[in-house]
This record gives structure tokens, sequence and C-alpha cells, in this order.
């Protein structure tokens, strides 16, 4: 097989079985100290509570774990290998010293329930990452509860409903465009509303005469992802708030996207009510295999008694504190106060940027994403000629005449050293290829995924079965998600 | 790169927004920081935030000892800046990782199969409840107040818009469920019956006995584990329906609360209703093994609105630090472990009974106690900030009424030294006249 890049390259890796295939008794890695109070009988404190047998758990030395998990990281692709770009996603660069900050001592082994004296420290961590994400935002008050985007959406829309509850009528529906994440209904569902689907325009934007169609007093709120999932900016957003608010809706604003906006432009200036973060996107923390995230809700002033308790306060004497009386608060989403260690790391990216730094972040995402689809343009079908933001979207429409459809042409991509990007969304295109550079990548990345990309559309041409076999060089080949699904299997089991 | 977009300047990029909502000014935030400050700045946090204290605190974030393994493993890029393994061939590492995730968990929880992990162990808990109500299709639940305060209000939360009645069911004396009451409040519309073991107190429940009447009323049985190191050496619930895991024990830092690592784990026939990323083995064509995501038919991104829950990034690099736990200890040394809890807890339990009334005392208790003294705990652990310990979490603030009383956890972590100095300090204080409640109380709350 050809490889046209100098991207990539095949080598050898280390095959390695299941941990539970390299257990034998007698093997361990641990070790405790010597007990400094008497040994107790656990028969005589437990009774028949005591377990005897931990089954099939392995029994493993240091190094076979070390190998393990190793050979097991080399399988994987990352952002530290090259570019990721997936669409919505925001794989960008996630600083070490982030990750140094987060494991000093007082910050990884303050307990939540420790003394607020002796927290004080974590409490400014929560007070500055609040301040800043409050003015980077426009909004007036906020809660660093919710553990991801969808829990923040949940967060969010409970904040609505009590608003709308308190008004004397919590409302029935909540109206989504086709183009969004498929959490946003799901999250509705949750607390109680239906969803009503909202047609995109030609140009991929909400149809502001739709809108006023459907809007009425049912509805509680509109959830936007801005810029969307098309990566266009909604540039009747003041008409699409004006129509909201003028029969007593919300305007909920996904920050999925937020990488385009930061430093440029505030959701709460252009009538957003309330709004969620990810962290783990627009501020660097790292995604980690698919978690942990973490999803901050801003809120303008007549949802701040609804904002989950406890809120963090400054008191008379100058130090912080939890304020936990808040009778008109949704209540509690998660324990204790949040992904705390996600909040370090974002305050760290936040203050390694400053003001200029993230506004020339957001500039070269919006930047990487136009050169990108400036590349592209005639090798794939652009669905919508709307400016980018910090994504662009195409569709497989001139690859299917040959049988090529999106998926193909991202595991193809994987031969040439990249992630794919993200395929088939949003569901208003079909065959999408959505591709996000964001302001991590150089020129030489992009033009590296440029010429990648335009030498598949070439080989679809040419060869298309090279194309719909890849990927090519990975351990495992297209693997039988049919057959997983079918009969699954979820755990091992001895044989 | 703009000549080649055929852009004059980076402005014409933001033209679709309009221009009276672009800022042209600077965000006000703090100015660009040098790595050297930024460290510096958070040493400062750091200090402020109890680094040099020794703790009795459990209540749902215990400090067990993190063996150093972990850390290098999930600071190998690969996994720590990985996306969720949706392209399954270049994501097999972590696949593989979390198909053993959950094999270990099944085999610790005496569940079928669990998924690759939710927030921490109070939304998992919550999630565990609605699956329930999915799973009879009856709509209400039983609580029984034991379970851990915070989980309690975030289920409230969750339960709120769900059409989901909770019902509470108090403890008896030895600290289990008052099962007398619980069978009084267990109706025909119960989908479960939701406890902790070992519970908030430390107490670990009779499950099989709570098993029998939750089923033999149709209801599923949903078991919450806050203290994940009490599967070394505490039968695990095999008779429940729905385990609803906090796996924050195992290696993952006590952190000011969070990431935290929630796991739900339940029968094989109930799997289409559980919640969450679940990974699955197949094969490529060649029939080589590989491991996939699976049961997507159950998420959000394809069922939207219908899905099983709306959870989409989950806890994955905090489970692999579960993981990496499960594996350095295994078999023998998660017993071992435990044993060594047991053991510390013990001590201190008869050491502090020596001053103080030491309640729930007839039924076993795992690595907590509660300890009630004449004494406002919040003016004993002001006492005891002094010599550097923070003392057990006063219950009044969830349980009023158990007055003076106080949440202690001894783990392998906690030393006979700090056992006997707080001991004695509980004796000091027995013997002393309160001093101004107020002043103390402000500092120790």
């Amino acid at each position: 097989m050809k490889h046209p890049t100098p991207k990539a390259t095949r080598h050898v890796n280390q095959n390695e079985g299941l941990i539970f295939e390299k257990s034998s008794p007698g093997k361990a890695a641990w070790k405790l100290p010597p007990l400094d109070i008497p040994e107790v009988d656990p028969a005589k404190l437990l009774g028949k509570a005591e377990r005897k047998d931990l089954g099939h758990m392995p029994e493993v030395s240091e190094i076979e774990i070390i190998r393990h998990f190793t050979r097991l990281s080399t399988w994987n692709y990352a952002i530290d290998l090259g570019m990721y770009p997936l669409g919505s996603c925001t794989m960008k660069y996630n600083p070490r010293v982030n990750e140094v900050v987060a494991r000093l001592e007082g910050i990884a082994n303050g307990h939540p329930y420790q003394p607020e004296k002796i927290s004080q420290g974590a409490l400014r961590i929560i007070k500055t990452l609040s301040d800043c994400l409050l003015e980077i935002t426009g909004m007036d008050g906020i809660t660093l509860q919710p553990a991801a985007g969808a829990h923040g959406e949940l967060t969010g829309l409970l904040m609505v409903r009590a608003y709308h509850e308190v008004k004397g009528n919590p409302r029935k529906k909540v109206l989504i465009p086709d183009s969004a994440h498929g959490t946003n209904p799901a999250t509705a569902a949750m607390v109680g509303y239906a969803v009503e689907n909202l047609k995109s325009n030609a140009r991929g934007m909400v149809e502001v005469s739709a809108l006023e169609a459907q809007m009425n007093e049912d509805v509680a709120a509109l959830m936007l992802t801005n810029p969307n999932t098309l990566g266009v900016f909604e540039q009747e957003i003041h008409k699409i708030a004006g129509i909201l608010h003028a029969k007593g809706g919300l305007l909920y604003m996904d920050g999925a996207n937020m990488n385009a906006l930061v430093g440029k432009v505030r959701p709460g200036d252009f009538g957003v009510d309330v709004m969620h973060l990810n962290l783990h996107k627009t501020f660097s923390t790292p995604h980690g295999g698919g978690g942990p995230g973490s999803g901050p809700v801003a809120i303008k002033k007549m949802l701040e008694p609804f904002l989950p308790k406890p809120v963090v306060i400054s008191k008379p004497d100058g130090t912080l504190g939890f304020e936990y009386d808040r009778s008109q608060s949704v209540g509690r989403v998660r324990s204790f106060y949040g992904n705390f260690g996600m909040f370090v790391r974002a305050l760290a990216y936040i203050l390694a940027n400053g003001p200029d730094g993230l506004r020339q972040t957001t500039e070269d995402a919006v930047l990487n994403a136009n050169y990108i689809r400036k590349g592209l343009e005639g090798a794939y079908d652009l669905p919508y000629a709307t400016p980018s933001m910090h994504e662009v979207v195409f569709s497989d429409k001139l690859q299917t005449k040959k049988g090529v459809r999106t998926m193909d042409i991202a595991k193809r991509l994987i031969d040439y050293g990249f992630h794919p990007y993200t395929t088939a969304f949003p569901l208003i295109v079909p065959g999408a290829l959505m591709i996000e550079p964001t302001e991590s990548e150089g020129r030489e990345e992009l033009d590296l995924f440029v010429d990648a990309m335009k030498s598949i559309a070439q080989e679809v041409e040419e060869d298309p079965q090279t194309v719909l076999n890849a990927p090519h060089t990975t351990r495992v080949s297209r693997l039988d998600e049919t057959a997983a699904a079918r009969k699954p299997v979820l755990r091992w089991k001895p044989a | 790169m703009l000549e080649a977009i055929g852009a004059r300047s980076i402005d014409d990029l933001f033209a679709p927004i309009p221009a009276e909502y672009r800022l042209n000014r600077e965000l006000k935030i703090p100015r660009q920081m040098a790595e050297s400050e930024i460290v510096e700045w958070f040493q400062q946090r750091s200090k402020e935030n109890g680094s040099e204290y020794t703790s009795f605190l459990g209540a749902g974030a215990y400090m067990h000892y993190r063996p150093v393994i972990i850390d290098s493993l999930i600071s190998r890029g690969e996994f720590l800046t990985a996306y969720t393994p949706y392209q399954a061939e270049l994501s097999q590492g972590t696949l593989q990782a979390i198909f053993e995730f959950q094999t270990m968990i099944c085999e610790l929880t005496g569940m079928e199969v669990a998924n690759a992990s939710m927030y921490d162990g109070s939304t998992a808990a919550a999630e565990a409840a609605m699956m329930a109500v999915r799973v009879t299709r009856r709509s209400s639940v039983v609580v029984a107040k034991s379970l851990h305060p915070e989980y309690r209000e975030v289920l409230a939360t969750y339960a709120h818009h769900q059409g989901m009645p909770l019902a509470i069911v108090g403890y008896s004396d030895n600290g289990r469920i008052n099962v007398k009451e619980l069978e009084r409040t267990i109706t025909p519309e119960t989908a479960c019956v939701l406890i902790q073991s070992p519970n908030f107190f430390g107490t670990i429940e009779d499950v099989l006995s709570i098993a029998e009447i939750a089923h033999k009323n149709g209801a599923l049985l949903v078991v919450s584990i806050a203290e994940a190191v009490s599967l070394g050496i505490v039968e695990p619930p095999r008779e429940a329906d729905i385990v609803a895991m906090e796996a924050q024990s195992f290696g993952v830092p006590v952190g000011f609360g969070g990431p935290y690592c929630g796991v739900i784990a339940t029968r094989e026939k109930f799997v289409r209703q559980m919640p969450g990323r679940l990974a699955g083995q197949t094969t490529d064509p060649n029939g080589k093994r590989g491991f996939v995501l699976t049961l997507a038919t159950r998420e959000q991104h394809i069922r939207r609105e219908k899905a099983t829950s709306n959870i989409c990034t989950n806890q994955a690099l905090v489970a692999l630090m579960v993981n990496i736990f499960m594996n350095v200890y295994g078999k023998v040394g998660l017993r071992e472990l435990a044993k060594q809890n047991l053991a510390k807890t013990a001590y201190a339990a008869d050491q502090f009974g020596k001053h103080a009334q030491i309640l729930f005392s007839a039924a076993p208790r795992f690595n907590e106690f509660v300890v009630k003294t004449s004494e406002d705990p919040y003016v004993i652990n002001g006492r005891l900030l002094g010599h550097k310990l923070v003392g057990g979490l006063p219950l009044k603030k969830f349980y009023p009424e158990l007055g003076n009383a106080a949440l202690w956890c001894c783990t392998e972590m906690t030393t006979r030294t700090a056992i006997d100095t707080a001991a004695g300090m509980l004796a000091e204080s027995e013997a002393e006249e309160p001093t101004g409640d107020h002043a103390v109380e402000e500092v120790a709350r």
C-alpha cells in the first residue's frame, strides 16, 4: 500500500492480552506497612458480613502492570501524537503545568468537609475561576457543580423550570434546532419537557420566521448552540432572543463551541439567559479517553435564586465560604462541589493565557478552520456556503458516487496518521465530515491534514477499495459492531 | 494563512458576528502569567488549603494511599489526551482498559455487568433509581435515611421532574435501616429500595433481609457503595439488582470533592435500561479480538430524548486510576488493605469509647464510626485544629436528632499516634468546661 504523506509510518507495537490472562497466585504489586495497632479477627468483627473470596481479581507484579498499560496506551491515538480534528469536541493541547498544579499537596488532598478556615485555597480557586468565567461569558452568576456538559444542561434547564414555576407556570416544551447535539433533547426529557424540533434554514441557521410561528407561552426555552454545529454563528441571535423574551421564554446556550467566541464576543451581551461551558473543551482540561469533564452553568441575574447549592460567598471578614441556606435553589446536582480538579486546570489555562492570549486563541482557532475549509473546497462538497467560525462541515456527496462514505474516509485518515474528524453529525448534513482543528495546530500540521484529505479524495476516484477497506495500519481492522451489540460480551470470564 | 484564505485581516473572519455584540476591549481577567508564576500562585493556594493537617474525615471522600504508578501511567499522553473511544481502531488501549475495568467491578460487586463510569456516587445512585423505575414500570422510590445525605439531595433534585415520589425510611438503634418501617413504607408502586452499605454511619447493612423485603414486594434493591475499599473484606450485595458505586477510594485523590468515579453495575437482564457507556468484545474481519463501545442505542447521541440518560462525557481517566489501583492490590492485597482499615477503626472506636459514647455498635461497621460527646463537636474540632488534626464530621447539619454526634473515619493511613492524640483531646474536652462556643465554631466549621 502506498503512503503518500510524511506524517505517519508503521512501527512495531507489542501484543498484550487481558490482565486476567497474566494473573497467577502469589504475584503482587502491593506492600502495606506493619500495623501499629493490634491485629483484628475479621470474622469476629463482621460475622456473616465477612467476605472470604475476591473471585477472579488479578494477581500481577508491578512491572506487569506498567507494561500492560504502557502497551495498551500505544494502541491509542492522542493529541500528543497529532491533530485530533473532531468537530465540536475541541481537542486542543492539554498544558502539562495544569497537571502539576492539580497535584500539589493541599489541592490534591484537601477534604471537601474540612473546615472553611483551612479551605481558603480551594475556595479562592473556585472564586477566581468563577469570576473569570463570568467576565468571559458576560453573565451574572455561575455554578461550577455540574460534572460535564450534559450535566450542565440538566442544571441549566432545572433553573429554567424553577424560574417558570415561580412565575406560576413551568411551561411544557423546549425548542431544539435539528442541528443540535443529542444531549440537548435527552436533557429536556429529564427535566420533564417535551422536545419540539426547530428546522434550520438554507444557510444552516435558525429560521427566524419558523421560530416566530412556533414560539408561544408553552415554550420554556430554546436550546441553541452558538456557533451552531455547522460552525456557523447565528447572525440573527438578537432577533432570536427578542422573540423568546417577548413571550416570556428563555434563551439557553450550549457552550460546546465557545472556543469560537472567547475574548471576541460574550453570550451575555447577545441575549443569552443561561448557558453551560465545557472546561474540557474550551479551557483545555484533558479529555482522558472520555472524561472527566466539567460543565459550569452561567446565568443572568433573574436565575440567581435557583442556583444549585452551596454557592461560594465572600464573608464580611474577607474570607470565603459556602452558603447553603438558599430556599429557591434547584438543589444539588452532584455531591460536594463538582469536579474541582478540573477547575484547577482550567484556571491555570486562563492564567497562562491572560486577556490577549485568550483572544488570540479564539482567532487562531477560527483562522485554522478557515484555512482547512479553503484547502479542501472543491475536493469535498461544502453543503453550506455560510462563513465558518472554529469548525467546518463538509459532506461526502462527491465521494458517495464511488460508494465511499464519510466513515470510510475517516477510517482512511487513520492510515495517514490522523484521528478522524466527527462523522455523520450534525444530522442535518447527510454524510457529514465535521472538522475542528483548534488553535493548537501550526500551519505544517494543517498542511499535512489538507494533503491527506486531498490524497484520500483522489484515492476515492482511482482506487475506492483501498478507502473502503481502511484502516490498513492499525492493530485491528474494522471491528464487527453489530455482533458486539447483538450478543454483548461485556466482561471477561474464565475459560 | 490569511492570504491563502483570501482574508485581509483576522477581523474579516469574525464579520459574521454582528458588530454591536463584538467585544471591543480586553477581558478583565488576570494578566498572562509565566509558568513559574502559575506554579507559585497555586502553591500559595495549596498552603491555604490544609496541606499540613491529618484528617479523620470520610463521609464519601476517603484518604487512602495512592500507589505512585497510577499517576505514572495515567500521565501518558496516549491516555490523558485521547478522546472518547468512538473510533475503535485507534482507541484499543482505552477500550480494553474499560473492558477490564467492567470485569473487575463485576467481580468485586457480585454483579454481572458494569458500565464504564458515571460522574460520581451521588449521580450514580440517582440514575440507578431512575433505571429501576424503567425496569419495573413503577414510579416511586424508598430511600434509606442512612444513604449519604448529599446523595439523597441529588436524588431529590433528579426525582423532582420525573414524577418519582421519594419516601424516606429511618435507621434503628444499631445504625441499620429500620426494617419494620421499611415494610410499612414499601408499596405496590415502589420501583426500588435504595440503601447504602456500609451506610453513611459506617454500619454494614443486612443486605439479604432488605433484599427479601424488596423482592417480596416486586421492587428492586439498589445498593449504593461509597467506600469501595470495604469490598475487600465486606460481603458484596450479591442479592441487589443494581449497585451504584463511588470508586474514589481506589486510587483517586480526595481532591476537595472531585473528580471522582461513579459506576453502575447490574444484572445482565437489565443491561438495556442501564445508562452510560459500555465496552464490549468483538472481532475484526481477520478474527482478531478487539473492543468497541456497544449498545449505543441506549445513549443520547442515537436515541436523543428517548435515551436512558443524557450522560455523554463520563469519568474515563478517573476510572483508569481505579483500574490501576485494583490491579496493584488485586485479589489478596484488597483484602489485606481492607483488614487494616477494619483494625484501625476498631482500635480508634475502642480508644474513643473510653471518653465518649460510640453509637450504633450493635451492628458491624467498616472504617467509620459515630462518636457522641457531651460537648459540641465543632468546639472539639476547633481544639484539634490547633494540633494539626481535622476531627470527625459533626452530624447535626444532616441529622439534628443525633445531637452532638460526629462521624469519624480511619483508614490504613491513620496512625496510632494520631488516634491516641485525638482520643486524648476528646478526654481533655470531656473533662474541661466548654469554652466560648461561638468563636471556636467559626474556626471549625
